[in-house]
């Protein structure tokens, strides 16, 4: 991996950790419910990408697996918080 | 070479991640919000994900990119959906400048089944989980 490449992965792991500071700030203004809900879940989006960049810096490949795992695990949350909403709503 | 494509392409999606996460923080409205992260925040990821096959160069690195481009681009916008609906279902408010609202005027067209679940709240649950 040539140095300059290395310099643009960090540059792009820093504009991850910034978006994702955004992104908390909306988890603590949020007004409703499903604001922090989806707010989450861009947190979530945003760590498959984090996940992927750290593994091309490391070299190690068995980092994507983790990645594979956390987008199916985020459906599960957002399907989740959903039935709840709904479940709430109607009581 | 192969640098040089793989970098482009992961700066131009992580400049989508993060155009999405100023909308989810600027946007006026939840329902706009939800629309401007659904697709700018998967489109970002997608183009994370091919950068990343590109430096592998392996078939494996690849398959798995596309696996979870491919799990992205089809629980994202079925979640956007659900949550979509059942934030109007318990009243969060439109934006104030919002003038069509075609799933009132759909809801009005049905006959309502939300009364007759009411009637009996036990049983019909499970049928209308989502």
């Amino acid at each position: 991996m040539s140095n300059w490449f290395e310099i643009v992965l960090i540059i792009a792991l820093i504009l991850l950790s910034f978006s994702i500071v955004l992104v908390f700030i909306r988890i603590l203004l949020g007004p409703s419910l499903p604001d922090r809900v989806i707010s989450f879940d861009l947190i979530g989006t945003t760590t498959i990408g984090m996940i992927a960049i750290y593994s091309i810096i490391t070299g190690v490949e068995s980092y994507m697996d983790a990645a594979i795992i956390l987008s199916l695990v985020m459906f599960l949350g957002a399907i989740a918080f959903a039935y709840y909403m709904n479940k709430n709503h109607k009581s | 070479m192969i640098e040089i494509i793989s970098a482009v392409v992961i700066i131009v999606g992580v400049l989508f991640v993060v155009i999405g996460a100023v909308g989810l923080l600027r946007l006026p409205d939840f329902y706009i919000r939800i629309s401007a992260i659904t697709k700018a925040a998967t489109v970002g990821v997608a183009c994370i994900m091919i950068g990343v096959a590109f430096y592998f160069n392996e078939i494996s690195m690849a398959f798995k990119a596309f696996a979870v481009i491919l799990f992205l681009l089809i629980t994202s916008p079925i979640a956007a959906h659900i949550i979509g609906k059942a934030a109007y279902n318990s009243g969060v408010p439109l934006w104030k400048k919002t003038e069509i609202n075609e799933y009132e005027e759909y809801k009005k067209s049905k006959p309502n089944p939300e009364e007759s679940e009411n009637a009996s709240p036990g049983k019909s649950e499970s049928d209308n989980v989502i």
